[in-house]
Parts: C-alpha cells; structure tokens; sequence
C-alpha cells in the first residue's frame, strides 16, 4: 500500500511536465498539417526517419563518434583543471599569477577557437576534442578554486591542530572539502563540451550529430533527420547530466549540498 | 600543595586596527594554569575571550607577551592542546571513525582500536561509519570530543563548546565531559558565559573585565564532584561571579 501510494506520488510528480511535452508535440503536429508545409516534418516523420538512420547504423555511429569526442576533451580538462585550480586555490601567487589570464580566456566562445583549432589540428578528430578541452576546462578550473577559497577555516583549522603532513592534508581535508564544487564543475564543464561537440562537427567533420544534421539539410532538405538530430543531443545531454548528479549523490560529498 | 604550572600566560597584548587608531582587546592580561588543572574562564560577550584563546591555542600571536606551555614558548598550535569550538570542527566530508583516525599518525599500529576505544568511550558505538550529516547536535559534538582525545593531548582548550546545543544537552555533554575526564587527567581550559556550567565544571573560575580584557576577580571552587549547582555554597558562588559580571541577583 505505501509502495503504491509512493509510485503514485511520483507519477504525480512528472505528469506535469509529460503533459507539456505532449502539448508541445501535439501543437507542432497541427501547425504542420494546418500550413501544409512541405519541408518541416511531423513528429511522426522524424520517429520514422530516426528508425531509419537506427536500422542502417549509421545512428549509432553519428552518436557513439560525437560521444568520443566530449569524452576525450572532457577527461583531458578534467585532468588539467582539477590540479590545477587545486594549485591556484591554495597558493595564493598561483591564483594573482594565472587567474587574470584565465579571467580573459574564459569568456571567449569556444566557436571563435575554431579557425584556429583548423589551423593548428586540422579537420580529423583533434579538432573537436581541443574544442571541449578548451569550453569545459575553465569552468571547472574556476569551480575547484573557488571550493578551495571558501573552504571553512574552522576546518582548517582543526586539521592545522592535529600537525598532519603536507600530503594527508590534501588528501582527508583540501581535496575532499574541495570535492563539491568539482563536481558542480564537472557538470557545467560537461554541459558545455556537450554543447560544443556539436557546433563542432558541423563545420569541419564527416561524422558526428552535428555533422549529421548539418548533411541532413544539405544532403536533399532532410529535415526529419535535423529535426531527429536535434532531439537525440537533447535525450543525450540529459542522460550526461543525470550521469554528473549521480556523483553528487554520494555519501562524502551530500553534506555541501544537503541543508 | 605544589602544583607545576602547565600554561603561563604571560602580560599579553592584543589589538586589531579599527576605524580610529587601535581597538585593544585584550591589555595586560597574565595568569597561570596548573597542570591537571580546570580553569574556566568568564566574561561579558565581546570581551575578547575567543582572541584569548585563539592566542593560547596558538592560532593567533599576541602583539607583545608570551604563552608558556611547559616553560616553553608557544609559537604554534600542535596536537599537545587540542581545541575545541561552538561551531565543531568535525569534518563532515569523513566518517566518525577516519575522524577519529585523522589525527593519528598512519603508521600507528594500533590506531583503528585506539579509535574504536574512544567512539565507544563517548557513546559512538553503532556510528562509526556515519557522516556528520547523519548525526545529531549532540553525538556531534561527542565525535569531536573523542577525536580530541584521542590524541592523547595535555591540554584541551574548550571555546564554549555546548553552547550551540539545547540546555538539557548542553547538562548532559557537561556530565559526559566529566566522566571521561576523571578517567584521563587533562588540563583543560573552557571559556564560556554560562556561569553555572562553569562552576559545575571547573577547579578556578576567572572574571575577565570588558574590554580590553584583564582579570578582574579569581575564584575557586572548592567543591567535590559530583557537584550540585543548586546547591547553597555553589549558589553563592554564583551569586559573587555575578556580581562581578556586573549582574545583581535578589
């Protein structure tokens, strides 16, 4: 009975939102067929057209090619940034000495990278992964030094009390009282490799989800597959996202976040 | 009796820049400590007792004058004195038990059943792989004590350690505190407004003056524990701190 009462009670909770997602589907099914477009697809449309790229393969390659990419950019920001603001956060000449220069990179598109990205890696797959490394590696620079800086002092403190080396130091106090915020890091850097893989590949590459919407409306106004495209890096973005939030569900990181 | 002195705080001098010149908080202040010996001190809120024993503690230098711990000068804090806040300290990003571990050298051969012993000698047992989030205001401040006193320090500084938790908690920790105290003889400093829990708790009990802090009036207490607050010599006791507080009773 509580279980069903709970299962309920979840059901309550997303029903909201399903309903706007079908309103949203349902209104763009009948402007469609209400304007007798010709190009702009329904939503049945794109359902077929996805089936048909999933039945010949070439979905998953589109996917698992854009998948590769975030993924060696992020890794490689993540073992940048992480040393790196951890560095910056705890010693202070470290900080006054780079943090100007990340100040003026951080702002900077990562789409205004690519000429360059073009000129000093070409079109393989180098490109992309510097495009990530650069969007996501600031953001998550920016996160650990921040949860250097705001570290509670009573807790510096105490560990100061307790005359513990260097090294434990950093391993039982800075890093995992830093660890929060490098998680809230990760997930923004995340994000946004996310969001620059695909502006990416729609200029230089011949695979990736980018490239395929951007060869789907060159390749005969096959708007289904943009449109299949577009909602694919939608559903994957948010199954990146979900994966980040796990890693704010465990136990020795819930006390900065739960309150 | 002769006792050997443990602290000697020795004429020091504190201020910090204000708005107009310098803000002295703390002028001319000297005392000793004995060794095994309680003293709490009091004072009105704001009268600079934290800077006090932050500057004991060794978190904080005095502008001129010295602290003595065994005759020796005291530049640093180090794990001969262990202090203990209102806020806590616990690290909530740890177990109770790699608290408790925290300050035991990794090398120690017997330092997980040094742990275990000191969780279950304040009433841990069952909790030592819970977060901090998990537990409550009072088995907090438990954690904290044990991981203090594992240690093994000579001197415990107590910055009003109970006062972020309710009355019957905060009688309850006082209690807690004295048993585990008769069992390991510690000196301990306490600072702290409550001057019933400093007259339960302490051996000497000195008056600190509003700012700049100095003593104004020292008494002890003369009374065998388990004591009783309410008792007629304890409430007279109380009765002169607080005039001296500036606070007459009927």
């Amino acid at each position: 009975m509580v279980g069903e009462q709970k299962g309920m009670n979840k059901v309550r909770k997303v029903l909201p939102s399903l309903l706007v997602l079908a309103a949203v589907v349902a209104i763009w099914w009948a402007v469609v067929v209400a304007t007798r477009s010709v190009i702009f697809p329904t939503p049945w449309q794109v359902v077929t057209g996805t089936l048909e790229l999933a039945q010949d393969g070439t979905l998953w390659d589109h996917i698992g090619a854009s998948l590769f990419r975030v993924g060696a950019g992020f890794l490689l920001a993540v073992l940048v940034a992480i040393p790196l603001g951890l560095w910056m956060g705890w010693v202070h000449g470290a900080f006054v000495t780079l943090n100007p220069l990340f100040q003026i990179l951080r702002p900077i598109s990562p789409i205004a990278w690519i000429p360059i990205a073009i000129l000093w890696f070409g079109v393989g797959n180098a490109s992309p992964i510097y495009l990530i490394f650069i969007a996501s590696v600031f953001p998550m620079i920016v996160q650990t030094t921040v949860g250097v800086h705001t570290i509670e002092k009573r807790y510096l403190r105490a560990a100061e009390n307790f005359g513990v080396p260097r090294g434990k130091l950093f391993r039982q106090v800075v890093f995992p009282a830093t660890l929060p915020q490098i998680i809230v890091g990760m997930r923004i850097g995340l994000g946004v490799a996310w969001l620059v893989v695909v502006a990416a590949e729609m200029i230089a590459l011949r695979s990736g989800l980018g490239y395929l919407i951007i060869d789907s409306r060159n390749a005969g106004n096959r708007y289904d597959l943009v449109i299949a495209g577009m909602i694919i890096i939608g559903l994957i973005g948010l199954a990146l996202d979900g994966i980040m939030r796990l890693l704010e569900g465990m136990k020795s990181v819930r006390w900065r976040y739960v309150h | 009796m002769f006792i050997k002195t443990k602290i000697r705080v020795q004429n020091i001098h504190k201020g910090f820049p204000a708005e107009k010149g310098r803000l002295d908080v703390i002028s001319d202040l000297d005392f000793k400590v004995g060794d095994g010996e309680f003293v709490a001190i009091v004072g009105p809120s704001g009268c600079g007792k934290t800077t006090l024993m932050n500057i004991i503690a060794g978190f904080l230098a005095p502008d001129s004058g010295a602290v003595l711990i065994d005759d020796k000068p005291r530049l640093a804090p180090n794990a001969k004195g262990v202090l203990i806040t209102q806020q806590g300290s616990v690290f909530p990003w740890l177990t109770v038990r790699e608290n408790l571990l925290f300050g035991l050298p990794d090398e120690m051969p017997n330092r997980e059943a040094l742990a275990q012993e000191y969780a279950e000698l304040v009433g841990l047992k069952g909790f030592e792989n819970n977060y901090a989030h998990e537990l409550s205001g009072g088995m907090l401040k438990r954690a904290e004590i044990a991981r203090a006193l594992v240690v093994k320090p000579e001197i415990l500084y107590m910055d009003e350690p109970f006062s972020a938790l309710d009355a019957l908690m905060s009688l309850r920790m006082q209690n807690e505190l004295l048993r585990i105290l008769a069992r390991e003889r510690h000196t301990v400093m306490l600072i702290t407004h409550d001057v019933e829990e400093a007259i339960h708790l302490a051996d000497r009990i000195l008056v600190l003056s509003p700012r700049p802090a100095r003593i104004q009036a020292s008494f002890d207490v003369p009374l065998a524990h388990p004591r009783r607050v309410s008792s007629p010599e304890a409430q007279s006791l109380r009765v002169a701190i607080l005039r001296e507080l500036g606070v007459e009773l009927a």
